[in-house]
């Protein structure tokens, strides 16, 4: 197996002062994609919060190839090489498409990933380029915020709830797209709803249950029992 | 004549109010921060100048190369070791510091500089004017009202085509998603108080040179500063000049009708124009 390049082991992490998370043991290889999936309050949102840092925990619970990264804050996480496609899009509403794009590169972090690269993935964001982000469809948000995101050249790119909110169809064209982007060879971390689309891109799949790991193996081989189980936590 | 000359003097006037008021303006916009302690803060640059002034024997305008950079120096570090900390979901304790900061800044000055009334001596600027179309216009007003048309047109640029802009404008939408674009939201803070502090020394001095001051006048430009950015309307740095304008006139027209009445006027057409427009008359269309 691959060396890991990010490890997190017993993460105790708090959502406000309740607490989301206790003793989860992650880990996503060079070039994996990860899923997690999960009910509502399983705690999935509050994981990327603690990889990305946009909430603190002991240090040493969040490793980035080999360095604890658990207590930095999300900007210095953001230097090192993982970004986040936050859940909702939030794009920045003062911002054009282009802006929004732009600001998602201003680290100048090297890498494949250009306005050019982006547009090319994503040709409607060019004809769009210039407009505010929020007159975009929900859809075309969720590009920009992708986009935003791999603008900064990340070697870990985190999915939060990328289909929430969209139409079937839109999420289709959202995972077709994905292993262009994730071919790379970056590595990737997807929280999904949708428990299809999750194992059909990632290559192992963690389910969380109240805050605790109820379930982990790969994708192409857990039943549809085992998930049941894991998700719901009844035999 | 004389009412077209009122009106004239107001709008030239109306650039010095610009000047106090966009400072304030910047500062709200980015990181929704009301600063009690603005108008103590030019008196403060207003100090410094007179110091430089008088220490180095420069002409006052000449003292801003050194007043400005000092003013920009101290918000940053100001916003770095204090105000970042007041900063949260909740408006008061920003509000109560920077009120204890304004208590402080007098106190000092008061210390230092004694509550006798200063002015800076800026020589022929005092007093040069020019005749344009039978109306005998001061030099240094037209020069407040072409610096603060200037600054503001900076300030515009600065916001919507720098990178710099886009962190102020990222930021202010949203400070967590900004942290995770690599933004460190209170160095960007720090940049945007360093900004607004260069443009309240511009402010302080051109005040300096225009009329007497003491430690105690900061009050009353925060209350300009004030008024002229809700009467242009927050978040639009053009409308806070058109507010500084609109504020400077009813001074001026006031002041005409009779001498007593020109704060008053001023306040007037202030308290008009939030009855009738709350949120001021150019408010900003998005966001």
């Amino acid at each position: 197996m691959p060396k890991p390049i990010l490890n997190i082991s017993g993460l105790d992490a708090f959502y406000g002062d309740f607490q989301a998370l206790y003793g989860v043991d992650v880990s996503v290889a060079e070039g994996e994609v990860l899923a997690i999936i999960g009910a509502n309050g399983a705690g999935k949102t509050t994981l990327m919060r603690s990889i990305s840092g946009l909430s603190q925990n002991k240090a040493e619970m969040v490793k980035y190839r080999g360095e604890a990264i658990g207590a930095l804050r999300a900007d210095a996480v953001a230097s090192k090489g993982i970004a986040l496609v936050p859940e909702g899009r939030q794009l920045f509403p003062s911002l054009s498409v282009e802006e929004n794009l732009i600001i998602g590169g201003q680290m100048g972090r090297k890498g494949p990933w250009s306005l050019d690269a982006v547009y090319k993935l994503f040709p409607i964001l060019s004809e769009r380029r210039a407009q505010q982000s929020t007159s975009l469809s929900g859809g075309q948000q969720q590009m920009v915020a992708i986009g935003r995101a791999l603008m900064s050249n990340p070697d870990l790119i985190l999915f939060d709830e990328i289909s929430l909110g969209l139409a079937p169809i839109i999420i289709k064209d959202i995972y077709d797209a994905l292993p262009g982007i994730i071919g790379e060879g970056m590595s990737a971390l997807i929280v999904e709803q949708d428990i299809t689309k999750a194992l059909s891109v990632s290559s192992r799949v963690y389910c969380l249950q109240e805050g605790r790991v109820s379930l982990e193996g790969p994708s192409s081989t857990v039943s549809r029992e085992d998930i049941s189980r894991a998700y719901f936590g009844i035999e | 004549m004389d009412w077209l000359n009122a009106i004239v003097q107001g709008t030239l006037l109306g650039g010095l109010y610009a000047l106090f008021a966009a400072g304030l303006s910047l500062i709200f916009g980015v990181m929704r921060l009301v600063n009690i302690a603005h108008g103590d803060m030019i008196i403060l640059a207003a100090y410094l100048g007179l110091s430089v002034t008088t220490l180095l024997g420069l002409h006052p305008l000449i003292a801003l190369i050194l007043v400005v950079p000092c003013m920009a120096l101290f918000g940053y570090v100001l916003q770095r070791g204090i105000l970042n900390q007041t900063l949260g979901a909740d408006l008061l304790p920003p509000l109560l510091v920077t009120f204890g900061l304004s208590v402080i800044i007098q106190n000092a000055l008061l210390e230092v500089y004694t509550a006798d009334p200063q002015k800076m001596d800026a020589g022929v600027l005092e007093t040069a004017s020019v005749a344009m179309g039978g109306l005998s216009l001061g030099v240094l007003p037209i020069l407040t009202f072409a610096v603060a048309v200037v600054v503001i047109a900076c300030l515009q640029w600065t916001f919507y085509k720098t990178a710099l802009g886009r962190a102020f404008r990222a930021v202010s939408d949203n400070q967590e998603i900004a942290q995770l674009m690599g933004l460190n939201r209170r160095h960007v803070f720090g940049v945007a108080m360093a900004l607004a502090l260069g443009v309240s020394a511009i402010a302080g001095i051109l005040l300096g040179i225009r009329t007497s001051f003491d430690p105690s006048i900061g009050g009353g430009r925060l209350i300009f500063g004030f008024e002229a950015v809700i009467i242009g309307g927050l978040g639009n740095l053009w409308g806070t000049l058109a507010g500084g304008v609109i504020l400077g006139i009813s001074q001026t027209l006031g002041a005409k009708i009779d001498p007593g009445w020109q704060l008053l006027s001023g306040h007037i057409a202030f308290l008009v124009i939030l009855a009738v427009r709350p949120n001021g008359l150019f408010p900003r269309v998005s966001g």
